[in-house]
């Protein structure tokens, strides 16, 4: 395993390397940049900010300068939020990202999960057709429907929680629920499939021929196998879920990572830009790598290749 | 109904009943407990840039900067006239080419240090230096030898207009006598930084330093910077060394910046806020009938119009430009389209900016405008080339272009294409004038005609049309010259009058501030630059 994980972070390097190159460039290709401003500031000012920031120098060199901090952990500092490094940005709004994006985790694997094995236990009952039906409500209904319906019936009318904030403990289940239910839809649609197909297969008939009581051969033979298409969904959804949401972020007024890596894109905050990819793109890279892991750990019939 | 649900609705029901009575009433709002404590909740748009005021450049900023450091003149909350701010005196001299600012013995900085005409002369040189790259250096450039100091054209800061006589006693000098110099005192890029602060972190051309942090800043405003969670909240209190600190009243403010204006309505629908940046359009209907104590909808200093680019044909021609601004009904627009409350521009200087009101007029006559048109060679619009109407991408801006999109269908049978673009795409396109016509805002810098009228001068940096009138900038030019404030007037309305003779630019109405408002907050009163000094402003719950 640990030759495994080794192979796997030096793949790593070449495809960050890679990822941060084509978006340094990418970036400076589309139009407007850092500095414009519906204000034009006199020529001779605008000479000043060039210089001050390097932009006067030939790209390769801009390039090279930028490699050359990277390779030291150091991200730049921002265009749009002067007096803030962007290591300082994405390390503060990412431990709200995680926290936020943790919790919806929770949320949608115990609600996917558990109203997913219920479905396939009880194939076309009510018990079946009810919640995959709202599963299926689920996926089609966009956050921001959603979050507004959330905040304005436990926000404005039953007054239960802030409509927005991020200041104390209650302001994070809005949040949470909004991010969450998505991929508990989700969630539930692969658990049922997937049990719906280990609860067919001979090693369940054989424990049921064993007489082994149903609970048992669901929770414990069944589920174990069943769950595989979650474990691979998780990996993506992790990263997608910690890594911060630009509308759930918007609605709520959450100070996460997700309208940063929005915005900075619509500011043409380079640094930022750059910043908030490779950090998202390493992000993917290790929740996979976690992902394998735990695979093999929960299915016998992988090795680590 | 399977044993299931019937366990599910047994269970979660009479919870959740009790959890909402528990949750009504008892929890205290932000304005319940701000009311109390005299803290003042703000929505604040969005996440400043930074507070160092020499090189932030909105009015995000602004709102917070302003309780956090204060100028050699203030501002009279009502009309916003200058009153004495740090200095307690000035004297004037040479028509207004020299001023002699006599700073307060009991001005100090937050932390103690008297505040001295040293501090401004250094705050002075480290804007208008070269390696700071501050963009709104500009501002100063009425001083003697600033700009040419900014340019690397002297190196020496001793050759420019700003000298301590004593530790009390600032000079300025100007290169020429400006009728709003006091006025232009209100705009942060003239205030001081503590120079100790500022060496600390850094020295006086360091940029992004740590130096504006809660942690570190030292300001002389009303209040100091208490806490600053980026994207969450800035906090500011009470500054007990202010010099006036017996006149403030509130004992702090939070600052929240809240992007969306939804989220900001909602917020401020359960007492979250005190204050907000804006109404959401659709809520504007609602708050002006059934709360007005709530709402407030006040003129701004900004002029909304549509850019022509006058090298493009066949707007190159006047008649077509002419004919294009007769057959735009701007009632409508502001009646149907904008709604919230904007005046229509017939003019482009808004009403009474620093006491001037443009006598040239534009109008709506269609029927002038089929003239125009077909005089231009397109009666009837035939012939007349598919022209683009460039805005950047929003909803407010798609609304109103398609509405005068349809009324010069209507009017003139001519067909214009709506193009959007990404706000710095946009830009892009207009600063290289790549465009036909364009969208373009305009907010005065400082309430004078001067900033809305210099823009078009020939080759002026915000001029993105082409047009170019020798008469017109020997106007400008004439009146930046004049000191005698009718003459000067004058100047401009012979140019303003230029302007909409020849229309480089159509106006289509004036800004409104909306706003929502508790009824609480007091000392909030409406002018026409939306600036409040704070430490007028209470809450009085009662």
């Amino acid at each position: 395993m640990f030759n495994f994980i080794c192979r796997r972070v030096i793949h790593a390097i070449p495809v960050i390397l890679i990822i941060a190159t084509v978006t340094f460039f990418l970036i400076r290709l589309a139009p407007g940049d850092p500095l414009s401003d519906e204000k034009a500031v006199p020529p001779e000012i605008r000479v000043n900010l060039e210089a001050h920031y390097g932009f006067d120098n030939p790209l390769w060199l801009q390039y090279l300068h930028y490699m050359g901090n990277l390779f030291q952990g150091d991200l730049g500092p921002s265009f749009k939020y002067i007096g803030w490094t962007v290591n300082e940005l994405i390390g503060q709004s990412f431990l709200v990202s995680l926290e936020l994006g943790l919790l919806a985790l929770i949320i949608a694997v115990l609600l996917g999960t558990i109203s997913g094995t219920i479905a396939a236990v009880n194939k076309n009952s009510s018990l079946d057709y009810l919640p995959m039906s709202i599963a299926m409500a689920g996926i089609c209904m966009p956050t921001f429907v959603m979050g507004p319906l959330l905040v304005l019936f436990f926000g404005l009318y039953l007054g239960w929680f802030n409509p927005l904030g991020w200041e104390q403990w209650s302001d994070r289940v809005l949040p949470a629920f909004t991010l969450g239910i998505y991929y508990a839809a989700y969630i539930a649609r692969l658990t049922r499939s997937g049990m719906l197909e280990i609860l067919s297969s001979d090693y369940i008939r054989t424990a049921r021929a064993k007489g082994l009581p149903e609970w048992r051969v669901v929770l414990v033979h069944g589920i174990k196998t069943g769950l595989l298409p979650v474990v691979a969904f998780l990996g993506p959804a992790s990263a997608g879920l910690i890594s911060g949401s630009f509308v759930v972020e918007t609605i709520f007024q959450v100070p996460g990572l997700g309208r940063f890596f929005v915005m900075a894109a619509f500011n043409r905050d380079y640094t930022m830009v750059l910043g908030t990819v490779l950090f998202y793109a390493t992000l993917i890279i290790l929740l996979n790598l976690i992902v394998d892991i735990i695979q093999v750990i929960i299915n016998p019939r992988l090795k680590y290749e | 109904m399977p044993r299931f649900y019937r366990i599910i609705i047994k269970s979660l029901l009479p919870a959740a009943l009790s959890l909402s009575i528990a949750g009504c009433g008892i929890r205290e709002t932000n304005v319940e407990r701000g009311n109390r404590e005299q803290i003042l909740y703000i929505g604040n748009g969005s996440e400043p840039e930074g507070l160092d005021p020499h090189i932030v450049t909105g009015v995000t900023e602004h709102n917070i900067i302003s309780a956090l450091f204060e100028g050699l003149v203030s501002e009279d909350p009502i009309d916003l006239h200058p009153v004495p701010g740090m200095a307690k005196y000035w004297e004037v001299f040479e028509e207004g080419k020299r001023y002699i600012f006599h700073l307060r013995e009991e001005a100090v900085w937050s932390n103690g240090d008297a505040v001295t005409a040293h501090d401004f002369v250094y705050s002075y040189e480290r804007i208008l230096s070269p390696a700071l790259a501050a963009e709104y250096a500009y501002m100063l450039y009425a001083m003697e030898n600033a700009r040419a100091f900014n340019a690397r054209e002297i190196t020496d800061f001793s050759a420019v207009g700003a000298k301590a006589l004593d530790d009390k006693k600032l000079e300025i000098r100007l290169e020429r006598s400006i009728p709003y110099f006091l006025e232009l005192q209100s705009h942060y890029s003239w205030w001081p930084v503590h120079p100790p602060t500022i060496e600390k972190f850094g020295g006086m051309t360091e940029r992004g330093t740590h130096w504006t942090r809660p942690e570190n800043i030292v300001s002389n405003g009303p209040f100091t910077l208490t806490d600053w969670m980026i994207n969450q909240r800035i906090k500011v209190r009470k500054n007990p060394r202010y010099w006036d600190a017996e006149k403030v009243k509130l004992n702090g403010i939070n600052f929240l910046p809240i992007d969306s204006r939804d989220t900001e309505e909602r917020a401020f629908r359960v007492g979250y806020l005190h204050l907000t940046q804006t109404i959401p359009l659709h809520r504007v209907d609602y708050y002006r009938n059934e709360r007005p104590d709530s709402s407030r909808f006040d003129t701004y200093l900004g002029t909304y119009c549509y850019l022509f680019n006058v090298n493009s044909p066949p707007l190159d021609d006047i008649r077509v430009r002419k004919a294009l601004s007769l057959s735009l009904n701007r009632e409508e627009i502001t009646q149907y389209v904008t709604r919230a409350g904007q005046q229509p521009a017939y003019h482009f200087t808004p009403p009474d900016t620093g006491g001037y009101n443009a006598r040239a007029r534009i109008e709506y006559d269609s029927e002038k405008a089929r003239k125009l048109l077909a005089q231009a060679g397109y009666p009837d619009g035939e012939g007349f080339p598919e022209l683009e109407l460039l805005y950047n991408t929003s909803e407010s801006h798609r609304t109103s272009a398609e509405a005068i999109q349809q009324m010069w269908k209507k009017t003139l049978n001519i067909e214009i294409k709506l193009l959007n673009q990404e706000w710095k795409v946009f830009l892009n396109s207009m600063h290289s004038k790549n465009y036909q016509i364009g969208r373009f805002g305009w907010i005065g810098d400082y309430n004078d005609p001067n900033t809305f009228l210099d823009l078009w001068v020939t080759d002026g940096g915000n001029n993105r049309t082409g047009w170019s009138n020798p008469e017109y900038d020997k106007l400008i030019s004439l009146a930046s010259k004049t000191y005698a404030k009718e003459q000067r007037f004058n100047h401009f309305q012979d140019a303003e009058k230029i302007l909409l003779e020849e229309l480089p630019v159509m106006p289509i109405y004036f800004y409104v501030r909306s706003l929502l408002i508790h009824p609480s907050v007091r000392g909030w009163h409406p002018n026409i630059l939306d600036r409040h000094p704070y430490k007028h402003v209470y809450l009085d719950g009662e």
